[in-house]
């Protein structure tokens, strides 16, 4: 019978199934850092139990980690305490892989495991954390887990699930210039709600998808959990066999051949049903900018911020008004029009070589605005800051008036020192608009890196497509 | 984990749309690397006047009278009403150790995020979906009779009002046993242990490049 992706990745990992459908999914790769997983390290010492499969395990310190000033080291004490923590813990358990903070491949969990090759086609990802989806890139079944969960994967390699229905979202035709995989993911959100894929497992496709790159397809699924949907992925193509050759964990030699031979299935057969499908035309997506606290409140860059009588149901009428008060904004403002104090280009969403190399070609030769009081730009990983200085990206953002950073979540979360304060106002390449996301009072709009270094030179949200 | 079998208690609103997990337990409280003592800091941002930090001591920062929470007839529930998509947002567990340890044992709402709606269950948290219908209903009843009170019969997966009218809920039966039982997920899944050895062995031999 014909199936889905989702039904292929499903079927191949039960290892058993209740009476009512909940499954017991073997987990392949398990990713770990210091937030979500010292009180599952913690169970499991006090239940007396050991790690199942030592190897599944890839680690890294990213959430709490300082992007400047490493020689001081993390001067936060209860950050410090978490990190060493995680050291602790994978001194004493083990790990695949394990880069501590300062390790030259240490970065954000989600961008680390698929540059190293520890994300590999067919697998089951889980991390505690719920960008995870950004792995369903790779044809992954990637699920983003609580504490409880980490500790239930570490002592049995397994994740208790229920089967998710299946979602087809198509991206037909092609996108315009200056139109990203970031502008594709938050009209789709602005589309369906951020509720619109709740119980659904999302599988992106149609030719602008095919067409993106694989740093594109990370983008996209990354943010499928803004769209509700705790996993999104994408079929495997030549794209995503070619980013993976020659990587630290891929296969190689006789390996490499039959894993390619495998990972060919890993698409959805042609006649397969799924129980939605939401077409959506890629060329008539502008760059897009959120206006509100949640990534479901946006508009394109030729829009303006709405008004809550637009809104029939009262709950999601004050919630806009809610919004807007917050976001100190006024109906039919144009989003042109609204001025910003803070430019963030990094986070799991939009931290890769390719996002900082479209920011940079718009920041190159231009300087950013006098009202714009902070630039940063933080590299998704070690490898990839080493890869940008390379290119000379970093000379072009610092030329500018942007800040290099070193690797980590930084201002997507604001863990660390890098944050907003009250009232400020961000153009962010992050995932979340929600409330004190950024820092608490902070104002963010969620936008693709170009947009954001389009902001940063205008001081205000500008369209992309024209500056250049 | 703690037992839910039958909870009689006071009810509380939250009447707002996508209440995300960074509102519920903002995150520099996620730092820290204990299960419990979140309760204090739950909806910090909208319950206290001033930025929230770990160490405070949270008895003496002023609380904001607007937020629904804070009001006196509110003071001591366990039963949480919510609208669309509550829980959105990151995957964290310190959101559920934070309600339940604010002191709620059930939230009900019209629907919940797939992580949290997980996440609860594993903490002895019961998260009920109910039809708008009802939770407007619940809303009303509960602004205007103070003290209002619900019992929640997860047993009989029924939510009985003070008038008598039962509401009916759905519950997956796994879920449901493993909460009346207080039952640890861990000990039922490690009962699959030899099966468990047996798929990885077989996967291992077909996929080597899986585990290296």
């Amino acid at each position: 019978m014909a199936r889905t992706l989702y039904e292929k990745l499903w079927d191949s990992h039960v290892v058993h199934v209740e009476d009512d459908g909940t499954a017991l999914l073997y987990i392949d790769r398990h990713l770990v850092h210091e937030v979500t997983s010292p009180q599952a390290f913690e169970g499991l010492k006090l239940a007396g139990r050991k790690l199942w499969r030592v190897s599944s395990i890839v680690a890294t310190a990213d959430h709490n980690t300082p992007t400047s000033h490493w020689e001081q080291g993390i001067t936060d004490p209860v950050s410090r305490q978490q990190v060493e923590t995680l050291d602790a813990n994978i001194r004493e358990t083990g790990a695949l892989a394990y880069f501590p903070f300062k390790d030259k491949r240490q970065g954000i969990v989600h961008v680390v495991g698929p540059e190293n090759g520890a994300t590999l086609p067919g697998m089951t990802v889980v991390c505690g954390d719920s960008h995870t989806s950004t792995h369903g890139a790779f044809a992954c079944l990637a699920h983003g887990i609580g504490t409880s969960e980490v500790e239930h994967v570490m002592a049995t390699q397994c994740l208790l699930q229920k089967k998710s229905k299946t979602l087809l979202v198509r991206f037909n035709g092609t996108v315009g210039a200056g139109v990203t995989a970031k502008d594709l993911v938050l009209a789709l959100i602005g589309r369906i709600g951020t509720a619109g894929g709740t119980g659904y497992a999302i599988e992106f496709g149609g030719s602008a998808v095919r067409g993106l790159s694989m740093e594109g397809r990370m983008t996209v699924c990354n943010m499928a959990i803004e769209a509700g949907a705790r996993v999104g992925f994408v079929a495997v193509d030549d794209t995503t066999i070619a980013y993976l050759k020659g990587r630290g964990f891929a296969p190689r030699g006789d390996d490499w051949d039959k894993a390619v031979a495998c990972w060919r299935t890993l698409v959805s057969d042609a006649d397969a049903k799924f129980d939605a499908v939401v077409d959506i035309d890629a060329a008539s997506i502008v760059p897009q900018v959120t206006w509100g606290t949640s990534p479901e409140m946006v508009t394109g860059i030729d829009g303006s911020v709405p008004a809550p009588e637009d809104f029939k149901d009262p709950v999601k009428s004050e919630g806009v008004a809610r919004a807007l008060q917050y976001m100190g904004l006024t109906p039919r403002m144009r989003i042109d029009q609204i001025a910003i104090d803070k430019v963030f280009i990094g986070s799991c969403t939009n931290s890769r070589i390719e996002d900082l190399r479209a920011a940079a070609a718009v920041a190159k030769g231009r300087r950013i605005a006098a009202n714009v009081k902070l630039a940063l730009v933080v590299p998704g990983s070690g490898l990839i800051k080493e890869q940008a200085e390379a290119e000379g990206l970093d000379k072009i953002f610092v030329a500018a008036g942007f800040e290099w950073r070193q690797p980590g979540c930084s201002m997507c979360l604001a863990m660390n020192d890098d944050r907003l304060n009250p009232g400020e106002r961000c153009a962010s390449t992050s995932n979340r608009n929600f409330e004190g996301r950024q820092g608490a009072g902070g104002r963010t709009h969620l936008v693709s890196p170009a947009m954001a270094a389009a902001a940063a030179i205008a001081g205000h949200f500008a369209d992309v497509r024209q500056l250049s | 984990m703690e037992k839910f079998i039958k909870l009689d208690g006071l009810v509380a609103p939250l009447d707002r749309a996508n209440v995300d997990t960074d509102a519920i337990i903002p995150k520099q409280f996620l730092k820290s690397i204990k299960r419990s003592g979140f309760g204090p800091n739950a909806f910090d941002e909208w319950r206290y006047m001033d930025q929230g930090e770990p160490g405070q001591d949270n008895s003496k920062r002023p609380k904001n009278p607007n937020f629904v929470l804070n009001q006196a007839r509110y003071q001591g529930a366990s039963i949480l009403l919510a609208r669309s998509n509550f829980g959105c947002g990151s995957s964290r567990e310190h959101a559920p150790w934070a309600l339940q340890d604010f002191g709620f044992r059930a939230i009900l709402a019209e629907s919940f995020a797939d992580i949290f709606y997980n996440n609860c269950f594993k903490n002895g948290l019961l998260p009920i979906v109910l039809p708008k219908v009802e939770m407007d209903a619940l809303f009303g009843l509960t602004e205007h009779s103070p003290g209002y009170r619900l019992t929640v019969d997860l047993a009989a997966q029924r939510i009985v009002r003070p008038d008598g009218h039962a509401i009916p809920f759905d519950v997956d039966p796994f879920r449901k046993e493993c909460l009346l039982n207080g039952w640890d997920d861990i000990g039922l899944t490690l009962r699959h242990a030899e099966k468990i050895r047996e798929f990885e062995a077989r996967r291992r031999a077909e996929q080597p490049w899986l585990f290296s």
